[in-house]
C-alpha cells in the first residue's frame, strides 16, 4: 500500500486550504516522502502541533499506507 | 475516553527517566533510520536516555502513539513532555535549539565543538 505525492497534497491542501506544498519522492515506491508544508494555520503553534496538522489531514494516512514522511512546516513569512 | 490501561505504563517510563526514546531496536542496535537518528542525535549531545524497544512491545507501539497523538516512532520525550520525532529533533538539533531545550529542563549536553 502507498500513496501517491498528488494523494498527500489533495489531503493536505483540503485540511489547510492556503498551504503552499512542496513533496519530494525520497525512495520512488510511494512509501517514503520529504515535504515542506507553509500555512498560515502553522501560526503560534508548536512544531509538534504543526506536524500533527499535516498528519490529522491525510486521515490516518501517515504511518500506515504511508511510512515515512520527513516533513518541514513553517507559518508564511509576513 | 477510558484510559488505555498501557497509558500507566508509558506515563511511568516518561516520568521516571529523565529522557525516554521510544524506537525501533536499540541504541546498540537500532532497526530502523530514523530511530537511528536520534540515538546519533542524542549520543552526540552525550546525554544519558532510556531507548524503549517498540518492536518487543506491540501494546507500547500502538498506545505510545494514541498517548501522545503522533502517528509514528521515534518519539523523543524530555522530563515527561513529548518532543517530537525524528524531524522535529533533528530540526531542534540542526538549530541549537536542542541543548537550549535540554539545558532548561536541567539536563546538561556535551559542549558544542
Amino acid at each position: 500500500m502507498a500513496m501517491s505525492a498528488t494523494d498527500i497534497e489533495k489531503l493536505i491542501k483540503a485540511a489547510l486550504p492556503d498551504a503552499t506544498i512542496d513533496i519530494r519522492d525520497l525512495a520512488g515506491d510511494g512509501d517514503h516522502y520529504a515535504a515542506n508544508v507553509i500555512s498560515a494555520a502553522f501560526k503560534g503553534k508548536t512544531r509538534v502541533q504543526q506536524h500533527q496538522l499535516v498528519y490529522a489531514a491525510l486521515k490516518g494516512g501517515m504511518g500506515t499506507e504511508l511510512h515515512a514522511l520527513a516533513l518541514q512546516t513553517s507559518a508564511p513569512t509576513e | 475516553m477510558s484510559d488505555n490501561p498501557v497509558f500507566d505504563r508509558i506515563r511511568e517510563e516518561v516520568t521516571g527517566n529523565d529522557i525516554v526514546l521510544f524506537m525501533k531496536g536499540t541504541p546498540v542496535f537500532p532497526q530502523c533510520g530514523f530511530s537511528n537518528a536520534c540515538v546519533q542525535v542524542l549520543t552526540y549531545l552525550n546525554v544519558p536516555f532510556k531507548g524503549i524497544n517498540v518492536l518487543e512491545d506491540n501494546e507500547i507501539r500502538e498506545g505510545i502513539k494514541q498517548f501522545s497523538d503522533w502517528p509514528t516512532i521515534p518519539q523523543l520525550y524530555v522530563k515527561g513532555e513529548f518532543v517530537g520525532g525524528c524531524d522535529i529533533v533533528r530540526e531542534m538539533f540542526e538549530q541549537g535549539e536542542l541543548r537550549e531545550y535540554l539545558a532548561q529542563k536541567g539536563i546538561e549536553a556535551a559542549a558544542a565543538e
